[in-house]
């Protein structure tokens, strides 16, 4: 073969010297990678953006032929429309452009408005500004106030007019809403804390006196008053604290009730908003990037902290975060034991033929089966059958109302425990395969029982493997929510499934999780422009969620490989 | 015991006065009898009607080819066949006169009698400490005292405890191959075996390593029956006391070391050692 051949190489031989392969493997790379940071770039911009304090816009809006309005309120977004959709729906557009440039406008005032989000065509918005004493209120309810204030009043009666001092007017806002807030997180703390507590307890005695009428025919009549003395004189101590405690409460709800603020829109009708009713106050048009920064970040400590507000389209996820959390552990807690137990018994155990290796094939193929599967099972067999046996022998004072009967934390994690059952038997399986006979027959070598070598030395060496099962056990139940549907995820959770009321760990209770929680708010939600910025932010905290539990587990993982490293197996 | 051994070794007065003095098999007291023992793994044959003494605190050795039952018959003096499914045994292994494959015999109790080491160091990923005090905790002894004294003793034993005194607690994956050898021959002797079986301990070490080993297993002698498989012959006849060869899974020929390599009986025996097959 000659130099000028060799200089110029044939497709074939290009081919063949593995180059097309190479190239191939790193395009496949790059796009996963790509694929998993556009994800995440997308659901952050699209998610967190939401929380920044935008600008106020006012302008007035003029339709061909109809009367100007004054318009207030944030862009959202812009979009492009061809001009035939415009005139189609009624609006005489004499210009020669194909396409017209539309603008989602957040404008809020729900209350007075009746829709908080209105889209308005580019070309007919003119006079726009952004005065500085445009004032926002974050609301309980009815979402964002966007207008000016006019006057503080206390009782009724004004105290501070906006025409008179502007800058006293802002202050005294601002620490008279402050005091609100505080004493509304007082009556919160009092409402959820202990007459929580009292409510619970209450309940508890209900259950007690019930539960002694179930038991009439067993006890003496004497024993059956004196448990009722006692339940009726829990009940009155419990009264007693109960009323003490509403009127502290009605006291802190007639100070709370004590400021309201005038306030009028843009278009110029007032309205009277009470301060217990504001959650926030501000001028976004005068903060500064400083102010701004320091805004996003309390409005995302309250996303990751608070509860849910205004049908999950403000507020917080941390029921959610906490639920998704909780169910996880209490899953991993099931399911190791029992998926290390069966595959050690498959594994060391059993008597290796057909029937092991059907069951294996079985196991393998329940890893396969869809997941709301496991959701219906859970349904039919866990709450139904389980559940309403063991309320009918250990909660029968509660009928009919079920304890453990209906969906719930337990029965959530037990169905993903089952779900994710065969991930860990196949990993440990794997795992206590690996391991070298040599070190098994040293152990019973020196007078161990095979049970003492398992527990002593195989088990303690496959655990690294175990942690692996249970990392994909946990990446697959942390993400799944069609058989949470049934089996006891809902929309919106009253209560922690942890509190400080004994027993602390309330597996019966109904909780929240964040795949539901992304699904409720994006597809079931009354106010789908309010809610649509959630749901990218809700995805993203999930898949940080899941990324968390994994990266813990992950870690446990290589730290028991490191105590088992330089064996070779 | 003393019948048990005249009745299955005939005296020979000539061969007896050739061979060394200080080795007399039929004066040794007797440990372990092998009668008439086959074994299958299977359908297929390993050992063919093998019937030999291991003498009290001495060394014997196994030789001969690869695949010759040598390590098969070692460990069946522990029953470390048993984990092999298919394995079946006929005839009996008497150690002092009680059948070992007697139904009712404690399997986990025998191997604390009769110990055992690998051809490839096991230590378990545990400390020093903790692979030497394995045995004695599996017996439920956890008294810190008694372990402490029983880790340096063995350490001392298996001349390891210099090497290993200051880091007892550290993993025991961090010592050399023939330290862990030697840690294995301490583990194993931590539980005070009787006998102690080798199977070629030294065949995945270097040559001081095998060495140091050797030494071990000279002053090991003084206190437990060894029983050494080696397929090195120049090791058998430094280390033991008495050597059986072994080929295709018969006992050819068992005699005193000294005699073994001197002065065969056995043509077969004859043509291993000078290194005509194997």
């Amino acid at each position: 073969m000659s130099l000028a051949q060799q200089n110029r190489p044939s497709v074939r031989e290009w081919i063949k010297s593995g180059e097309p392969v190479i190239w191939l493997n790193a395009a496949a790379v790059t796009i996963s990678a790509l694929a998993v940071i556009a994800l995440i770039v997308l659901l952050a911009v699209r998610g967190f953006s939401h929380f920044w304090p935008n600008d106020v816009l006012q302008a007035t809006y003029q339709l061909p032929g109809q009367a100007a309005v004054p318009v207030m309120g944030e862009l959202v977004e812009s979009e492009e429309v061809p001009v035939e959709q415009i005139r189609g729906s009624g609006i005489a557009y004499d210009g020669d452009a194909a396409f017209l440039k539309r603008d989602l406008i957040k404008r809020g005032n729900r209350d007075l408005s009746g829709v908080d989000f209105g889209w308005y065509l580019d070309t007919y918005l003119t006079d726009i500004s952004k005065p500085a004493e445009v004032l926002v209120l974050e609301r309980r309810e009815w979402g964002n106030f966007y207008g000016r204030l006019v006057a503080v009043q206390e009782q009724g009666e004004s105290v501070v007019d906006v025409a008179a001092n502007a800058q006293l007017a802002q202050q005294e806002l601002a620490q008279r809403l402050q005091r609100a807030t505080d004493l509304f997180e007082q009556i919160r703390n009092i409402e959820r804390g202990e007459i929580g507590s009292i409510n619970y307890a209450m309940e508890q005695l209900r259950l007690r006196g019930r539960a002694l009428d179930l038991r009439a025919d067993e006890m003496t009549a004497a024993a059956m008053t004196d448990a009722r003395a006692a339940i009726a004189e829990e009940r009155a101590a419990l009264d007693q604290q109960y009323e003490a405690l509403m009127a502290q409460l009605s006291e802190l709800y007639q100070a709370l009730n004590r400021d309201q603020i005038a306030v009028a829109a843009v278009d110029g009708r007032e309205a009277v908003i009470p301060l217990a009713k504001v959650v926030r106050a501000y001028y976004p048009n005068s903060m500064s990037t400083f102010d701004k920064l320091g805004f996003y970040f309390a409005k995302l400590w309250e996303f990751f902290t608070d509860e849910p507000r205004e049908a999950n389209t403000e507020g917080g996820i941390f029921p959610a975060i906490f639920g998704t959390v909780i169910m996880v552990l209490i899953m991993s807690v099931l399911v190791t034991p029992l998926g290390v137990i069966a595959a050690v018994y498959l594994r060391e155990y059993a008597k290796q033929g057909p029937l092991t290796r059907i069951i294996r094939i079985a196991v393998n193929n329940l890893a396969g089966v869809p997941s709301i599967v496991y959701g219906v099972f859970g349904l039919g067999f866990f709450i139904y059958i389980v559940g309403g046996n063991i309320d009918q022998l250990f909660f029968p004072e509660a009928a009919p109302a079920p304890v453990f009967g209906t969906p719930g934390l337990m029965w959530a994690s037990l169905t993903l425990a089952l779900l994710t059952l065969p991930v860990v038997i196949v990993a440990t399986e794997e795992g206590l395969a690996r391991i070298p006979r040599s070190l098994r027959e040293g152990s019973l070598a020196l007078g161990a029982t095979k049970a003492e070598t398992l527990w002593r030395v195989v088990l303690p060496m496959a655990s690294p493997a175990m942690m692996t099962g249970l990392i994909l056990a946990v990446a697959r139940a942390a993400g799944e929510v069609a058989p949470l549907m049934l089996v006891g995820v809902v929309k919106l959770a009253p209560t922690l499934p942890v509190d400080g009321n004994f027993p602390f760990i309330h597996l019966e209770r109904k909780f929240m999780h964040l795949g539901f929680h992304i699904f409720d708010v994006g597809f079931q939600s009354p106010n789908v422009e309010a809610a649509r910025p959630l749901v990218y932010a809700t995805a993203l905290v999930l898949v940080v969620v899941v990324a968390l539990l994994n990266i813990s587990a992950v870690t446990l993982r290589n730290r028991l490989r490191e105590k088992y490293r330089g064996l070779d197996m | 015991m003393a019948t048990d051994t005249s009745k299955t070794h005939a005296m020979d007065i000539s061969q007896l006065t050739r061979t060394a003095a200080r080795h007399d098999l039929e004066q040794e007291d007797v440990c372990l009898q092998v009668d008439q023992l086959s074994l299958f793994y299977g359908a297929k044959q390993a050992l063919f009607d093998v019937s030999m003494t291991i003498p009290r605190q001495r060394v014997t050795a196994f030789i001969g080819p690869s695949g010759c039952g040598k390590s098969t018959l070692l460990r069946s003096f522990n029953r470390m066949n048993d984990l092999v499914d298919g394995c079946r045994i006929e005839g009996q292994i008497l150690l002092h006169g009680g059948n070992i494959y007697d139904r009712r015999v404690d399997v986990a109790a025998l191997r604390r009698q009769v110990g055992m080491v690998f051809q490839k160091p096991n230590p378990f990923p545990k400390s020093i400490f903790e692979n030497v005090a394995y045995g004695l905790r599996i017996q439920g002894i956890n008294k810190k005292r008694v372990l402490d004294e029983v880790v340096e003793r063995s350490l001392r034993q298996a001349a390891l405890w210099d090497e290993v005194k200051d880091r007892l607690h550290d993993s025991a994956l961090g010592l050399s191959g023939g330290q862990q050898q030697r840690l294995v021959i301490a583990r194993t002797i931590a539980v005070e075996p009787e006998v102690v079986l080798l199977d070629e301990p030294a065949s995945a070490l270097d040559p001081i390593s095998t060495l140091k080993i050797e030494e071990l297993i000279h002053e090991l002698k003084s206190k437990y029956t060894i029983v050494i498989v080696t397929h090195n012959m120049q090791q058998a006849a430094r280390v033991s006391d008495y050597t059986a060869f072994m080929y295709m899974g018969k006992l050819i020929e068992f005699d005193s070391t000294d005699k073994l390599f001197t002065n065969p009986a056995q043509k077969q025996t004859e043509d291993y050692i000078t290194g005509r097959y194997g």
